[in-house]
């Protein structure tokens, strides 16, 4: 009742994002746009262009997802989180999904009250240091003064990498990305750690990205991927085989271009359940039968969009590796659709 | 006869040149600059230390690069313009992306759209800023807040006229049922009715109205609020909406009724003592737990909630201020003409005292507005959140100076214009009043 | 009467309902309000630290660490703000055209730009304008240490020398408190004469006088007596009658067991003079030491001569050897200079830019609003007390201090109070360059690694408020004793 009352009065003051009903799906469709947590920006991940449209690899899964459920790409707010407001927004309700590279740790699963619904990016924390410093391992970096990210599980990893080693560090806390970057360059930290995809982004856009070496330690498990809340596993579901469609889509030889063709049937049992023309997988997420072909055409299978985002052929520059196909010797398996 | 004619001149002499130290340039700077061996030397440090900076700044302000698609590309242009390694600016950025500093994400086919607000509330705040302005635009005044909220948000016209209707509610009680009821049980329910009315019908009431004659502009997300319209958007919301709140709590600081005035000033003293950057969080952690469960803001609309709060317990000083300044014969004379407490405060203190306060309150706004930078540790897109996601696109990814220069610019001419203003209407009060 | 009930009762209402908000939202995230996580394990670092602390330290600590940290910004900002606010709105009263210009330049200028953007602004600035540390190396080095090389100025900050308390320490403390005792007395005796008499003694030249002479005389004696005295070094390994160097060609980077004290200090000086870092193992005793070396925690060791004597032959296991150098004894008072070794400069105190670029963007931005209360002050005392002190025969001096001052300052305080408590709270901007203030560490990384927001955030306004009374408190306390005594 009270609620009712309370909503009348948003309703017209007509800010109100809503009253969390018993299923976000049915929200998110009554609402007509799927409401994601992004960061405030971080390269190649997510960022505006000069025309407000959100673009990055953690953008293209919430198009995907918003591309699943409402059919359309672009229905999607996105609400960029700093590292400290992120979880909230999610626990309160604000969004729907969070996808701003958060890694998957036991206390946000169990403690926190999160789902993670899989892995988009197999990530490590690393340590980027000047090459005229001479350092080629972390193991010689006793004293050094390191720059880290604040409101991440960065500044754990470093306190236990280094004490664990028996070494010395000064840690300098930075907000952003960008400020790092600016006291990185300018010398007043030696190192500067943070995900080895990050830095390899961040140094990708230096005058002089030779200059720079990045250490082959990696320190820390990161594996990165979109998470929501506890308790609507339904939802859950949704998010996480969108996600799987889209890593099963490249292992299946599905991309963007021939996914309206594959789509009329293919004598590929698997593709025609996901596609949908077999079956119905779609419905039994309460999603049309041609989600998985939304999801795709939407920005591409996961190669795709790991290629137009952060590829080699982009500036970031970041090769496979680990988030390669497992046929191809990396760690992305789908399971299967059945 | 011998008269004697004592000699007069009939023709002044030409005045004597002054000497050369004692007129023109020379006297201004023996007068002004060189006054005493002391002053000498203060003004070669500073004549040295304008010329540092300037020589420092100037090479690189007026030679900055205005045409590039990237930061890579301005320095491609800058390596062939200066081949001999000269770094220069690269105001490109602004070039491509001053509309999102300035509109944030907006719709560019809808700039009119703020451009119009922000002139409306200029011509509605003109008639209690200066004096010379008509008074019927006072009317304007009452209906600027919707007709703002409506081209900026956008959506079904009835829902602004719905609310607006609620205060029209509330003044007609006050106005028809104060003689019948008596002044408290009016207050009360001018209090009342319009809640009831917000709560229960207006909703419906707007929907049906929407339903029957549909009217409305295109409705903009409050995601693509950003820069310094959403500076501009939650400094004077939390202004406009925190008078009301401003002056009950300076009237409960004033008041001799025990527990008024200890609430009011413990909620002052509470809010003052905490920094608004905890508040935010407040708003932006927080808010949710204070809400029933299952009901949640917009955090645009949280933030205003909080700087509403924040900034009603600064109004209240400065309000206090005002009623403190007031002279006491004033409310003597109230007294004695037989009104009571809510009619004098009405017709004669108030009135004044709002008056003198006008300038304190323009000195909170300008505050305020300064300090809507700080939404951007709870994720809003404020120009310095901005300034982050534009650095955080690969093709501006390493700008510094560039960006931080004009929002402070901005800034600057903003808030130095109100500052002006306001000194000019403190002198003005302050010869015209006393 | 009966509105104060109605309001009582609506204010009693809205409580009940916030309450049961509260209680049901937590039930509903499954979440607990428990304050148990302020003693638990905080695991992460903080650079700038007043007290002891690590990363096995619990949240709680961290909250204090990050408290001290505030009122360290905080107290020193204040002070600057009001040095630099005096001075600008002194200036801007000034007759010269370009210095009063300048000043409304500087005062214009940081009044109505955001505070955040002045402390993004300096911090870069700082950063980019300075060396850093990489940059005093090398025998032809782009940028030297200044003060006969005993200050560095580097993008990390400034490292200034630390001061070592030896042996006669004590002695030195003793001496120096009993001067100022003598200083306080003579200018008591000075004011009552000068009250009977008129006679006005010349009361700043024996103060400075007494604050000297006294103690620096102690401490060339004791310097004479103790400093030539030489202390054994004691290695675990190694060549007996080897040099430092020799030593530590093996044992890179050696950790060293001593009683803290001057000696110490003057061996970790020499190991960075060679390029090493030394790493202090601090112990309490002789016994002590002898159970670090034998364990292993350190392999270098440095002690009195009879101490040395006993612990040569004590050790059963652990070759320890006497080598050929010995080190000096160091004087009551020493000072410890940053030598650049490793990444960075060690030894002596480092004020990290953080800190100076957050003190100074509190102190300019707020000193630009002083300084408007001080002409504004100054203004309000009206020229003919100036005029009428000068007519009574007083210097201009004296005329400041004694008549104009005064009566300013009654104009002065209660604003500048007010910004006193700004400056307080805005100091929680630390975060925009990393300073870890109690809004970093408790507000920031401690609710992010445990979800606790509503426990930290009260935590956190509580502090402030009680901070915000604290200082209006005391500062009232000042305004009222320097109130015009109205009778």
């Amino acid at each position: 009742m009270k609620k009712s009352v309370l909503l009348g009065t948003l309703a017209v003051a007509g800010l109100a994002a809503g009253v969390a009903s018993a299923s976000t799906l049915e929200e998110v469709q009554a609402r007509g746009a799927l409401n994601c947590g992004v960061t405030t920006g971080l390269v190649g991940f997510a960022a505006p262009d000069a025309n407000g449209e959100w673009d990055g690899f953690d953008v293209g899964v919430c198009r995907a997802v918003a591309a699943a459920v409402l059919g359309d790409p672009s229905a999607v707010n996105f609400v960029p989180t700093t590292g400290q407001t992120r979880f909230t927004a999610l626990a309160s309700g604000e969004i729907d999904m969070l996808a701003r590279n958060t890694t998957w740790t036991f206390s946000r699963d169990v403690d926190l009250r999160f789902e993670f619904t899989g892995v988009n990016y197999y990530d490590g924390q690393g340590f980027m240091v000047p090459r005229e410093l001479g350092v080629s391992s972390a193991m010689e970096l006793d004293g050094a003064t390191v720059c880290i990210q604040t409101g991440t599980t960065t500044e754990l990893n470093l306190a236990d990498f280094f004490a664990s080693n028996n070494m010395s560090y000064e840690p300098v806390p930075i907000e952003t990305n960008a400020e790092a970057q600016q006291q990185y360059l300018a010398g007043a930290c030696d190192v500067y750690t943070t995900d080895a995809s990050g830095l390899a982004a961040t140094r990708a856009t230096f005058e002089d990205p030779t200059a720079h070496v990045i250490l082959p330690e990696i320190i820390s498990k990161e594996p990165l991927g979109p998470l929501v809340r506890h308790g609507d596993n339904e939802w859950g579901d949704i998010v996480r085989w969108t996600l799987n469609a889209l890593i099963a889509a490249e292992e299946l030889g599905i991309t963007s271009a021939n996914v309206a063709e594959l789509a009329a049937g293919t004598n590929n049992p698997e593709i025609n359940r996901m596609l949908g023309s077999e079956g119905d997988l779609g419905g039994m997420m309460g999603l049309s039968s041609d989600w998985a072909v939304n999801a795709i055409s939407a920005g591409g299978n996961y190669g795709e969009l790991f290629e137009r985002n952060i590829g080699e052929n982009t500036p970031i520059g970041l090769a496979r590796g680990l988030n390669a196909q497992w046929t191809d010797g990396g760690l992305l398996y789908s399971p299967p659709f059945r | 006869m011998n008269h004697s004619q004592p000699f007069v001149r009939t023709q002044m002499l030409e005045a004597k040149e002054p000497p050369l130290a004692e007129k023109g340039v020379v006297k201004w700077m023996r007068e002004n600059l060189f006054s005493s061996w002391l002053n000498a030397f203060l003004t070669i440090v500073s004549i040295l230390l304008i010329y540092w900076v300037l020589d420092h700044l100037l090479p690189w302000m007026l030679g900055g690069i205005w045409n590039a698609d990237s930061l890579s590309q301005c320095r491609e242009i800058r390596d062939s313009l200066y081949p001999d390694g000269r770094d220069v600016a690269c105001w490109a950025v602004l070039s491509d992306r001053w509309h999102q500093l300035l509109f944030g994400f907006y719709p560019p086919e809808l700039y009119w759209r703020p451009i119009l607000t922000l002139v409306m509330f200029g011509a509605a705040i003109s008639p209690i800023l200066f004096n010379g302005v008509p008074r019927k635009l006072f009317i304007l005044t009452a209906i600027a807040p919707f007709a703002a909220f409506w081209l900026l948000w956008g959506g079904s016209v009835w829902m602004p006229v719905v609310v607006a209707l609620g205060f029209v509610i509330g003044w007609a009680v006050m106005k028809f049922a104060s003689m019948p009821l008596g002044s408290l049980v009016a207050t009360i329910l001018t209090i009342l009715l319009p809640v009831a009315y917000w709560l229960f019908l207006a909703g419906p009431l707007a929907g049906a109205l929407d339903a029957a004659v549909p009217v409305g502009i295109e409705a903009v997300q409050t995601d693509d609020f950003g820069g310094f319209m959403l500076a501009l958007v939650i400094g004077v919301s939390g202004i406009v909406l925190s008078l009301p709140l401003g002056i009950v709590l300076a009237l409960g600081r004033q008041s001799d009724l025990f527990i008024i005035n200890k609430c009011s000033v413990a909620f002052i003293e509470i809010i003052r003592g905490v920094p608004l950057i905890v508040w935010l969080f407040t708003a932006s952690l927080l808010l949710n737990y204070f809400l029933p469960p299952g009901v949640q803001f917009d955090i645009m609309l949280r933030v205003i909630i909080m700087v509403t709060l924040f900034s009603s317990a600064y109004i209240a000083e400065v309000v206090r201020g005002g009623l403190a300044a007031l002279p006491r014969g004033q409310y003597e004379g109230a007294d004695s003409l037989g009104l009571n407490y809510w009619q004098s405060m009405q017709l004669i203190i108030l009135p004044q005292a709002l008056k003198i306060s006008i300038p304190g309150i323009v000195s909170t706004f300008i505050g305020l507005f300064k300090d809507t930078t700080l939404v951007v540790f709870i994720g809003l897109l404020d120009p310095i959140g901005l300034s982050n996601s534009i650095r955080a696109s690969t093709d501006w990814n390493g700008i510094y100076w560039e960006l931080f220069i004009f929002i402070g610019l901005c800034f600057w001419i903003f808030c130095f214009s109100m500052s002006r203003y306001s000194q000019w209407l403190e002198r003005k009060l302050h010869t015209g009043h006393r | 009467m009966t509105i104060q009930v109605v309001a009582l009762l609506l204010i009693a209402l809205a409580f009940y309902w916030l309450g049961h908000n509260i209680v049901s939202n937590l039930r509903q995230l499954g979440k607990d309000f428990d304050f148990g996580f302020l003693w638990s394990r905080s695991g992460y670092d903080i650079n700038q630290r007043l007290i002891e602390y690590s990363n096995n330290s619990t949240h709680g600590r961290a909250a204090l660490v990050g408290i001290l940290n505030t009122m360290l910004v905080a107290a020193l900002g204040c002070a600057l703000a009001t040095i630099l606010g005096v001075i600008a709105g002194v200036l801007r009263l000034s007759k010269n055209w370009i210095v009063a210009r300048l000043m409304t330049v500087y005062v214009e200028g940081f009044r109505n730009i955001p505070l955040l953007l002045w402390i993004i602004l300096i911090f870069a600035i700082m950063t980019e304008a300075t060396p850093q540390p990489r940059d005093f190396r090398g025998d032809n080095p782009d940028a030297s240490m200044i003060l006969f090389d005993s200050v560095a100025v580097t993008n990390r900050g400034i490292f200034i020398p630390s001061p070592v308390w030896g042996d006669g320490a004590g002695l030195l403390l003793i001496v120096f408190a009993l001067s100022l005792a003598a200083i306080w007395a003579f200018r008591r005796y000075a004011h009552k004469r000068q009250e009977a008499t008129g006679d006005i003694l010349p009361v700043f030249p024996v103060s400075l006088g007494l604050f000297l002479v006294p103690t620096l005389l102690v401490y060339f004696a004791f310097s004479a007596a103790i400093s030539r005295d030489q202390y054994p070094l004691m290695g675990v390994g190694g060549q007996q009658g080897a040099t430092l160097e020799q030593f530590v060609e093996e044992n890179r980077n050696p950790s060293i067991c001593a009683i803290p004290d001057t000696a110490v200090v003057n061996l970790s000086t020499e190991l960075r003079a060679i390029g090493q870092r030394a790493d202090i193992v601090s112990v309490s005793s002789a016994a002590q030491m002898q159970e670090s070396l034998q364990s292993g925690d350190c392999v270098l060791a440095v002690m009195p001569p009879d101490v040395a004597a006993t612990m040569a032959g004590s050790l059963d296991g652990v070759d320890l050897v006497t080598l050929g150098q010995t080190i000096d004894r160091g004087r009551p008072l020493q000072f410890e200079r940053p030598q650049l070794a490793g990444f960075n400069f060690e030894g002596g105190i480092q004020l990290r830019n953080s800190l100076i670029a957050l003190w100074f963007a509190l102190s300019l931005y707020t000193g630009a609003f002083i300084a408007e209360i001080v002409r504004a002050g100054i203004l309000a005392v009206s020229r003919g007390q100036t005029e009428a002190a000068f007519a009574l025969g007083l210097q201009p001096s004296r005329t400041m201090n004694l008549v104009i001052l005064p009566q300013a300052l009654r104009v002065i305080i209660p604003p500048l109070i007010s910004q006193y408590l700004n400056l307080t709270k805005n100091s929680s901007l630390a975060i925009a360059v990393g300073y870890m203030d109690v809004r970093s560490t408790l507000g920031g990384i401690t609710i992010n690694q445990t979800g606790r927001e509503l426990e930290g955030m009260l935590l956190l306004g509580l502090f402030y408020l009680v901070l915000s009374l604290l200082i209006s408190g005391v500062m009232n306390i000042y305004n009222t004793s320097v109130k015009l005594k109205e009778r």
